[in-house]
């Protein structure tokens, strides 16, 4: 289901980079104003109260992977067809092809972390929210047979707030069928899968592979879950509490492995590889 | 029965029929008013539109899944809990017997009255109903025993208790046992398929919708609220979407349709279980003639190629 979120914009960073005299911006959380700089140096983190930003995947890839970004992307050009004629769909990709500089919300391809070889696989949200349409399962699948072919962990990196992307209709719901058929080949040929989970990972994502893998790390303060808060609120016809479907939340009542920060995601993969090698 | 609007017509002369069939004097009009309703029905039926097809799949007194259990099935047990949380009404499990095949069963429940609706959740599991679906599979796997499910909700249950027990995780762990079962799976959809609440229990070797019957990624309702700021326009949203069995079958999405008495599985009831014993059991025996290794392949290929984009 298609998972929309009002009260947050869409990453800052590839916003505000634009506008020269953005010096500073504000925190979406504690609305402390923060050195512009400061904060990229950071990792997009709020130093003075542990927000963690939305970004985009190019940074998320420049964070964790040696040399800031894949050796080699896979199938960066698999085209996204309009399977059900819906309104306004090819235009929005259109446009968002234009100013996102993608193709669609994921990405695939082989690198390294710490030196050690890994097939990463990242979802952006700036892209109809980092939603799974045929592209993504695709793309997802054509990963794992690398992961499978070289013999190397698997890594995907889930910001989805989209789930199943609605445009696609049922197909975009076949694809929770899809990637988890993938996830039974690493089974299969003992590949370690890991999956990371960032602010917000829901709907049909969450409930298909990005729940499958071995070890679960969420950044802090994501929003994780099958079910959107406001639908959930509008069914029981009342207020969440403070905290619901978040990291924290979650790690509490045993649904995630880990919770770690963003300037940590890349020596606790490491470790984990280094544990497993 | 209760009308839906597009039905008031025919059953306006039903209605007629019956009041003047108590009178032998006005036969020949009941006759007369007879086959008008035949003709009436047919124009009704032959020509729905994707909203009223929506309607029809969520029709009060369209069988539910323990009409199946009870009428398709030569006998059934149903057997309760996931041995770790309670025991999920929304979703029934157990073992049966079809001509002479011994099967197991996973069915999603909305129930017919409004206490048997409240009891079943309106057919809205939470990750216990999944589990206990789970743990049936388990045995089916260990007895080699075919499974079929019935798929009828409106979504998984979006609710608090749900979340914190892990619903994506019951969701994606019941897909994944689906897709790497070692023993044949068949699904139908016999009303609603709600996204992925309904996937969970539809990963199947084998995908049929029942003609009236509906599965999409998000209901009309959802999607015109999306698209259009607005619930009330779901109508045009059902087009959008092509969520009807024949839309599913042209996606390449389903296997086949399950025929059903027209105007739908409630009229002719009789008829409906009939067609949709015989069809299972034509899949059984079809499935049977398979060894495991065959359709472990068949079944990595049909959900390999869902959706392939390479030109
Ligand atoms: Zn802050």
């Amino acid at each position: 289901m298609f998972f929309q979120r009002k009260e947050t914009k869409l990453p800052q960073t590839e916003q505000k980079r634009e506008t020269p005299d953005n010096l500073w911006i504000k925190c979406e959380n504690c609305s402390e104003i923060l050195y512009r700089k400061h904060i990229e140096k950071n990792y997009w983190i709020c130093p003075n109260c542990n927000y963690h930003f939305r970004i985009n995947s190019d940074l998320y890839l420049n964070y964790i992977l040696d040399g800031g970004g894949f050796i080699e992307e896979y199938v960066y050009n698999l085209e996204t067809k309009d399977f059900l004629n819906f309104p306004g769909y090819a235009e929005k990709l259109k446009e968002l092809k234009e100013k996102t500089k993608l193709n669609d919300a994921s990405r695939v391809g082989y690198g390294k972390i710490d030196n050690f070889d890994v097939i990463f696989f990242i979802t952006d949200f700036r892209f109809l929210a980092g939603s799974m349409g045929a592209v993504l399962g695709e793309k997802f699948f054509y990963g794992v047979l690398k992961s499978i072919e070289k013999k190397i962990p698997y890594i995907a990196l889930t910001s989805s707030g989209g789930g199943a992307r609605m445009h696609e209709g049922i197909i975009s719901l076949m694809q929770m069928a899809k990637t988890t058929l993938a996830v039974i080949e690493l089974r299969k040929n003992s590949i370690l899968y890991i999956n990371i989970l960032t602010d917000p990972t829901m709907g049909g994502v969450m409930a298909s592979f990005a729940a499958l893998g071995d070890i679960l790390i969420a950044e802090p303060g994501a929003l994780l879950g099958f079910a959107g808060p406001r639908v959930i609120e509008q069914t029981i016809k009342e207020k969440l509490p403070e905290g619901f479907q978040r990291s924290e939340f979650l790690l509490k009542k045993g649904q995630v492995d880990l919770v770690v920060p963003r300037n940590e995601l890349k020596t606790t993969i490491s470790k984990i590889l280094r544990l497993l090698s | 029965m209760r009308p839906l609007d597009f039905e008031k017509p025919l059953y306006d002369i039903l209605e007629k029929i019956r009041e003047l069939e108590t009178n032998p004097s006005l036969k020949d009009s009941v006759d007369r008013l007879k086959k008008e309703a035949e003709k009436l029905k047919e124009e009704i039926y032959s020509n729905l539109t994707r909203w009223q097809i929506v309607q029809i799949a969520r029709h009060q007194d369209r069988p539910k899944s323990l009409d199946y259990l009870n009428n398709v099935l030569d006998e059934f047990l149903e057997l309760h809990g996931d041995r770790l949380f309670s025991d999920d009404s929304a979703i029934i499990v157990g073992i049966g017997k079809i001509d002479k095949f011994s099967i197991a069963f996973i069915a999603q429940e909305k129930g017919k009255t409004t206490n048997e609706k409240i009891e079943r959740n309106f057919g809205m599991p939470h990750p216990e109903g999944y589990r206990k679906g789970m743990r049936i599979m388990d045995l089916a796997e260990k007895l080699k025993l075919p499974i079929i499910t019935f798929v009828d909700t409106p979504g998984a249950y979006p609710g608090i208790g749900a979340e914190e027990r892990g619903q994506f995780s019951a969701i994606a762990y019941s897909i994944m046992k689906m897709l790497s079962i070692k023993t044949p799976t068949i699904s139908y959809i016999i009303g609603e398929g709600g996204s992925g609440g309904a996937l969970a229990i539809a990963a199947a070797d084998r995908v049929f919708a029942l003609e009236y019957s509906i599965y999409s990624v998000i209901s009309p309702e959802g999607c015109a609220s999306i698209l259009f700021r607005d619930a009330s326009k779901a109508e045009k949203a059902a087009d959008i979407l092509k969520l009807t069995a024949r839309d599913l079958l042209e996606l390449g999405v389903i296997d086949g349709i399950v025929k059903e008495p027209l105007g739908g599985a409630h009229w002719q009831p009789k008829e409906m279980y009939k067609n949709l014993k015989e069809h299972i059991i034509e899949q059984l025996y079809f499935l049977k003639n398979l060894d495991i290794d065959e359709i472990l392949k068949l079944r990595y290929e049909k959900y390999r190629r869902v959706g392939i984009v390479y030109g």
